[in-house]
């Protein structure tokens, strides 16, 4: 079974995060970045559908030059090839970009028995693209799932909703998108580390792709970011001073809420 | 802010991302409350070693062949610091599982090499080094222990001190008399848990450093067979002192992540603290002493750092060693006193880390060979005598 997962290099999430002010994309220079979290789930489920049969998981990310440490990080953790989509021309792409870019590369890459993602990047969090990377694979797409099978020629997924939890069925092949529950991610090895120094990866550009510059970047964007605001600095809590009467303003707070 | 290093190769960088990854997620959210556990009951936290075994990081230093990662002392020991600037009894925890691999490593046969090493090195065991008795810590050759001839096996008797993994580990490097010539008649050997004769004793109530877990081992008429001495008869006692010289450097790097914690908390804690009207990082009588700090933690690294690239050149080391040893435990201590001071009240109080970085720094002083005993190797080194 050959699988395909999608990786996005994102900033860390508990690093001061921004954007560049000339064009309000995400700043990715001033940030260390890494594999997205969300996208460790999808690369551990590939993991375990290979490791269980016979299968070869690719890792395909789109990104600048630091970038391909999301790759390096999917094969230490034993991912079996890479792929790292870099040009200059996809600066600022939008999703619709993104799930073009990424569909030309697994088509390049051989069609694949099942292409995962996580469900969302930590960055974005905008969680759209592998239903447009379905639709342009003409794949069904099964989202969100917390629990994964695969089945002779077909997977079942479970998704977890508020009220229910489904069960969903789809023919092979297919795009899954997992959530950060389906399991636990694993930690790279040293054997990894050195191993992963052996395996190839692939870096293609627009012209590999057969993309025109037009159609990715800024200019090719479908959305346009207008403008971007800093969440104020979270303030500082109410004090109360507990005289005897501590229980009851705490009940008058919560009240003035509507928690109670 | 993570530790500038300048490390050899990209496996080395690549090893270091990994065991911050591995200190931040798995470590730092479990560390309080292990310690805080472990110093009342035999609480022993193995799971963060059958953890950091999966991902390699109980063999670095050990050859490739055996199951280790061929690693140079230069990089294992910044990782051992690394883990240590979050949880001491972590990274103490993997010197002292290499120290017990490193007299199969540097005096097995290659048969006894061969069966076991790659078990010792599986990431999946644990072991802990039985040297120190009661009235033997640094007086090693004092030891009473004795390992009785008995056909082609030993029999052997006595107890251990301070034997840190006791009752967890899953064998205990063991030096034992095997004559009554002093330091010339004492013996190595390998003794797993299951051995009938072997019992420990209770935990020590010790000041600090709970997640490592010390006791008494005791051997009864504990049977090994011959295969299981480690170098000849009579010559465990340069086994345990070359060993010995390598431990150093691992409490060393140890206590420099230590301190580096240490330093870490004091630092952002001067930023964030206002008084006055402003934040106390401020005052310069405070910005100075946070400087040195930092300037000991530096030294710390340089020392213990130099120490380990005349090892891995395969140079004499022993002087540097102990040099690293005396200066990094001493900044330890130092660094860890000064982060209280820095933190005020909120030091003094379990709210903050600075107290039990306070608590765990003094030992670093005393286990491997006390600093007095550091001094007495490095004056006779220079001294030449």
């Amino acid at each position: 079974m050959n699988i395909v997962v999608c990786v996005k290099y994102v900033p860390d999430a508990q690093a001061d995060r921004g954007f560049d002010e000339s064009d309000l994309t995400t700043n990715r220079e001033s940030v260390d970045g890494l594999l997205s979290e969300l996208d460790e789930y999808a690369v551990e489920e590939a993991l375990k559908i290979a490791e269980a049969g016979e299968g070869e998981v690719t890792v395909v990310t789109i990104g600048p030059d630091k970038a391909a440490d999301a790759v390096k990080k999917a094969l230490q953790m034993g991912a079996d090839k890479g792929v790292h989509i870099s040009d200059e021309a996809i600066r600022g792409s939008d999703a619709f970009a993104t799930s073009l870019l990424l569909a030309k590369a697994i088509e390049k890459i051989g069609a694949p028995d099942l292409v995962i993602t996580g469900m969302a990047s930590t960055d974005g969090t905008m969680g759209v693209v592998p239903a447009m990377l379905a639709e342009r694979l003409g794949l069904p797409q099964v989202t969100f799932a917390s629990e994964l099978t695969v089945d002779g020629d077909g997977v079942t997924i479970r998704r977890d909703g508020d009220t229910a939890s489904e069960t969903i069925i789809a023919k092979l092949p297919a795009l899954v998108s997992v959530t950060d529950q389906i399991n636990e991610p694993r930690y790279p090895s040293f054997k990894g580390i050195m191993a992963a120094k052996k395996k190839p990866v692939e870096t293609w550009s627009l012209a590999d792709l057969g993309v025109d510059a037009g159609a990715v970047g800024a200019a090719g964007a479908y959305t346009k970011v207008l403008s971007v605001t800093k969440r104020p600095p979270r303030e500082q809590g109410q004090i109360v001073t507990d005289e005897g009467d501590g229980g009851s303003k705490l009940a008058d707070f919560l009240a003035s809420r509507k928690f109670i | 802010m993570p530790v500038e290093r300048l490390l050899p190769t990209d496996e080395g960088a690549d090893l270091i991302a990994l065991v911050r990854e591995i200190a931040e997620k798995e470590l730092r959210p479990r560390v309080d409350q292990v310690e805080a556990a472990a110093a009342k009951t035999d609480a022993f936290p193995r799971e963060i070693f059958t953890l950091m075994g999966a991902s390699g990081l109980m063999s670095l230093p050990y050859a490739e062949e055996f199951g280790g990662a061929g690693q140079p002392y230069e990089i294992y020991l910044q990782v051992l610091e690394e883990l240590s600037s979050v949880w001491m009894a972590a990274g103490l925890g993997i010197s002292v599982h290499t120290l017990t691999c490193y007299p199969v490593a540097s005096a097995g046969t290659p048969e006894q090499q061969a069966e076991l090493l790659p078990w010792m090195l599986s990431g999946e065991t644990l072991g802990a080094y039985a040297l120190s008795e009661a009235q033997a810590g640094s007086d090693v050759a004092s030891m009473t222990t004795r390992a009785r001839r008995d056909g082609s096996d030993y029999l052997i008797s006595g107890t251990k001190s301070w034997i840190s993994h006791a009752g967890h580990a899953d064998y205990y490097t063991t030096f034992a008399r095997t004559s009554d010539d002093g330091g010339r008649g004492i013996s190595c050997f390998i003794v797993p848990a299951d051995s009938p004769g072997l019992s420990f004793g209770e935990p020590e109530r010790k000041m600090g450093l709970h997640g490592d877990t010390v006791r008494q081992v005791i051997y009864d008429e504990v049977r090994v067979p011959e295969g299981r001495r480690i170098g000849a008869e009579g010559h465990g006692m340069p086994l345990a002192l070359a060993g010995l010289d390598s431990g150093r450097l691992g409490i060393a790097a140890g206590a420099t992540g230590l301190a580096q914690g240490a330093l870490d908390l004091a630092a952002k804690y001067a930023v964030e603290r206002e008084q006055f009207g402003r934040p106390i990082a401020s005052n310069q009588g405070l910005a100075f002493l946070i400087a040195d700090m930092a300037a000991a933690v530096g030294s710390a690294r340089a020392s213990y750092l130099y120490a380990a690239r005349l090892r891995d050149a395969g140079r004499p080391f022993g002087k540097e060693a102990a040099i690293a040893k005396l200066i990094a435990t001493d900044a330890a201590m130092k660094v860890t006193t000064d982060a209280v001071q820095v933190l005020g009240g909120a030091g003094y109080t379990q709210d903050f880390p600075a107290e039990r970085y306070f608590r765990e720094a003094k030992v670093t002083q005393i286990f491997e060979g006390t600093n007095q005993i550091q001094r007495l190797v490095i004056a006779r080194a220079t001294l030449g005598r």
